[in-house]
């Protein structure tokens, strides 16, 4: 019988040619995705990776929402004009607790893994509103309308503890004051500010929309992305530790 | 008839139906009376009405029908026909809404004052373009040529009654959903794999349905060899469950609201992702349209299949190769160097079973080169099959880690993305329809062929433009983020580089409204064939063989 013959058992028969194919496609995701789950050097080991505040969550729905990702990474190449643009590379730690990942595909817009702090929240404002009265060439939509939603805290422990569920180490305190973290969050004077820093460190406690009252929508989206890429110390950072 | 009155039976599947549509309208009040934000709301009361339509449908198809249809009348099989014509006259409307929405989301691009608001954001309306073109467009065009090839070529009639319609109902249902999710803002980020859990579901148990029509035709069928076509047909609709089963897993923050977490996260959903989003490139995209390829171009050409053995090869190799390729769209990312070696080498070997495809496509036509001059039909699937071939040899040479290095992030990527959807997916699809609209409608021949050539040259003259443009930007603007001064500086900021775009997305919104100009003119064409087309004495068309 010759080698072409024996192909006649997958042509002939549905289930078989089934199998064959089921067999066929499974090999090279198996290969690749499997370790990634395994092998101790994907993620690297650093400090300061925590999860979200409540309201950085709130402000990462919105970001996800709108669409951001379409037009702006979150994912710095270790390339001489990346790093000096962006700053440090990002780590595949940097990322862990996000569920879904953001590191986008495409940069209409600058990259954004390391936007946090390099702009005043004042800026973020104006800039969000209409991005055209800050950078006249900007391609961006306006996003205004994120001033008048106010935040829904009302499910925010639930979130949380979808995300617990799903691996993200919150703790039973973090899911208990979800909510009061979510204002306190926006209201540095609060009592409860220093609370949120103690359970969120590094996270920055600020009214961002220079408004009073509950957290909108434009809030927690500045909360957001005025922490992206801030968390690790690449003082301390040890390169030479991780290499992959 | 009177005997087949007296035997008249409700099927497991009539009744089944009615039973699962009755569970999930009671699930769908109860969203919406629960509903934890307006989307869902929505979503419910929609699907709610929907299922206590399709109750009265199936109890109304019952008390119309008489016995079940025959399986073949006079030795003939009897084709179940509806399904097709359902789903080839949805692909035509999809695909005009879908590359409306591309031309209004290009020109955003270049006039960010067309961002109305909210609701038509770019970032709202760019999910809602990839979904409507490629699953709304290109997944009504498989779903009408499998159904309509897998009979034709089994010489038997579409396995189930109600099935086929719950699949191409249930499917364009999915996209409303889909799309109408993306407006509202619910949406996972997923690229490519975006609607939420309860959309993704949906999608589970149409797919299956789907899936077993297609198979439990081939297990009918009256031939001896299942047609390579099919071999194409099932590859895609497997790889597309398996590939959805193991990206989308996710748990939502309440059954009754459309958040939820995807269970993955960071690299290893970077990882899930792209090994999703590049084989939904592989598998809906390529394998389902090498389908298209394997059964309509010889049939056009009247000629067989050039190579029985090089369809085996890349049958085989191609399917192998392409699931180990997600890793190039992760260059230089967090992504483990390993991972992105193994996604690179498998890349570039990828390009050899495409290229054994276009072979057995192309040399198809050996013999009958000269119809290109008479049929336009025909010229539109050579084409296809010739813009196949170049993005197939452009995306292995992008996914070399260095070529990568100035591709990725830019409109390289787009353009590349763009010849393929446009050149590949779009013109066989035409072709396709075009051939199927008048055999399922039972016409002499199309109402216009000068039409058809009109929309050729206009389509190509688009995706000229369109390409073009998006290598030129995307390698400017690549090249402008690597410029250095001779001080050692950045040469440009970030903003200039944006600057500089502009001219080319002019040119590419207005190559993508040359290609919907010829959109319209098809489905122009297509609706007269059907409305004034001369019907053809029906004559039952053999079986292809695969050529040995």
């Amino acid at each position: 019988m010759s080698f072409w013959d024996r192909h006649k058992i997958f042509e002939k028969n549905s289930i078989i040619l089934i199998i064959g194919i089921v067999v066929v496609i499974s090999i090279g995701g198996l290969v690749e995705i499997g370790p990634l789950f395994y092998l101790k050097s994907t993620i690297e080991k650093v400090d300061g990776v925590r999860p979200y505040t409540p309201l950085e969550l709130a402000g990462r729905n919105v970001y996800i929402r709108e669409g951001c990702y379409l037009c702006h990474s979150q994912m710095i190449r270790p390339l001489r004009d990346e790093v000096e643009r962006y700053g440090h590379f990002s780590l595949a730690a940097e990322s862990m607790y996000d569920h879904p990942f953001q590191w986008g595909s495409k940069r209409t817009g600058p990259d954004l893994a390391r936007v946090g702090g390099k702009y005043s929240d004042d800026w973020h404002v104006t800039h969000l509103k209409n991005p055209r009265a800050i950078v006249p060439q900007s391609v961006m939509p306006n996003y205004a309308f994120l001033a008048k939603n106010e935040v829904n805290s009302s499910n925010i422990a639930e979130h949380l503890r979808t995300n617990r569920l799903i691996g993200v180490p919150y703790t039973d305190e973090q899911i208990a004051s979800a909510t009061e973290d979510m204002k306190a969050q926006v209201d540095p004077d609060s009592p409860g500010a220093a609370e949120l820093l103690k359970r969120y460190p590094k996270a920055v406690v600020r009214n961002f929309d220079g408004k009073g009252g509950d957290p909108t929508e434009l809030d927690a989206l500045i909360a957001y992305l005025q922490m992206l890429g801030t968390l690790v110390d690449f003082k301390l950072y040890d390169e030479k530790a991780n290499l992959r | 008839m009177t005997q087949a009155l007296t035997s008249k039976r409700i099927t497991v599947g009539e009744g089944g139906l009615i039973a699962f549509f009755a569970v999930l309208a009671a699930y769908c009040v109860l969203g919406v009376i629960k509903a934890q934000d307006g989307a869902f709301a929505f979503h419910s009361a929609l699907m709610a009405a929907v299922s206590a339509w399709a109750i009265v449908a199936i109890i109304r198809r019952y008390s119309a029908r008489g016995a079940l249809p025959l399986q073949e009348i006079n030795g003939v099989p009897n084709y179940n026909l509806g399904p097709v014509k359902f789903t080839a006259f949805m692909a035509m409307f999809w695909g005009i809404a879908g590359f409306t929405v591309g031309v209004i989301i290009a020109s955003q691009l270049a006039f960010p004052a067309l961002n109305l608001g909210e609701w038509v954001n770019f970032g709202r309306l760019r999910p809602l373009h990839t979904s409507a073109v490629i699953f709304a467009f290109g997944g009504n065009v498989l779903i009408a040529t499998s159904f309509y090839v897998v009979q034709k070529t089994s010489r038997a009639r579409l396995a189930g009654e109600l099935a086929p319609w719950f699949v191409v109902i249930g499917y364009n249902l999915f996209i409303v959903i889909a799309g109408t999710g993306y407006l509202l803002g619910v949406t996972q980020s997923k690229e490519y794999a975006e609607p939420e859990w309860y959309a993704d579901l949906m999608l589970t148990v149409i797919w299956v349905v789907y899936l077993l029509t297609f198979v439990m035709t081939l297990m009918k069928r009256k031939e001896p060899h299942i047609y390579v076509a099919n071999w194409f047909y099932l590859a895609f609709i497997i790889t597309i469950a398996v590939l959805h089963l193991g990206n989308n897993p996710t748990v939502p923050v309440s059954f009754f609201g459309s958040k939820s977490y995807i269970a993955w996260g960071g690299v290893q959903d970077a990882m899930f992702q792209w090994w999703y989003g590049h084989n939904a490139v592989g598998f809906f995209l390529t394998a389902g349209f090498l389908a298209i390829m394997y059964y309509f171009i010889p049939k056009r050409a009247e000629r067989p299949v050039y190579s029985y053995r090089l369809s085996i090869i890349h049958f085989w190799a191609l399917i192998f190769l392409y699931i180990w390729a997600g890793p190039h769209h992760l260059h230089y990312t967090a992504l483990p160097d390993w991972t992105q070696t193994l996604g690179m080498t498998f890349s570039i070997m990828l390009w050899m079973p495409s290229w054994g495809g276009m072979i057995n496509g192309l040399m198809t036509l050996s013999g009958a080169w000269d119809k290109l001059r008479t049929d336009p039909v025909l010229r539109m699937l050579v084409v296809s099959v010739a813009f196949y071939g170049m993005s197939t040899f452009e995306g292995p040479m992008m996914a070399i880690k260095v070529v990568n290095s100035l591709s990725h992030y830019t409109d390289w990527t787009v353009g590349h993305v763009h010849s393929g959807a446009l050149g590949w997916v779009g013109f066989v699809s035409f072709g396709a329809l075009y051939c199927l609209v008048p055999w399922v409608w039972n016409r002499k021949q199309l109402y216009s062929l000068k039409l058809v050539n009109w929309h050729f040259w206009i389509a190509t003259l688009g995706i000229v433009l369109y390409i073009s443009s998006m290598w030129v930007s995307g390698i400017l603007q690549g090249l402008m983020w690597r410029a250095y001064t001779s001080l050692g500086f950045l040469e440009y900021s970030f903003i200039e580089t944006v600057e500089a775009m502009h001219p080319f997305y002019v040119i590419r919104a207005a190559g993508g409204g040359l290609f919907l100009i010829g959109a319209l003119i098809m489905a122009y064409n297509l609706w007269m064939t059907v409305r004034v087309g001369e019907s053809s004495e029906t004559q039952p068309r053999v079986a292809l063989q695969a050529a040995e």
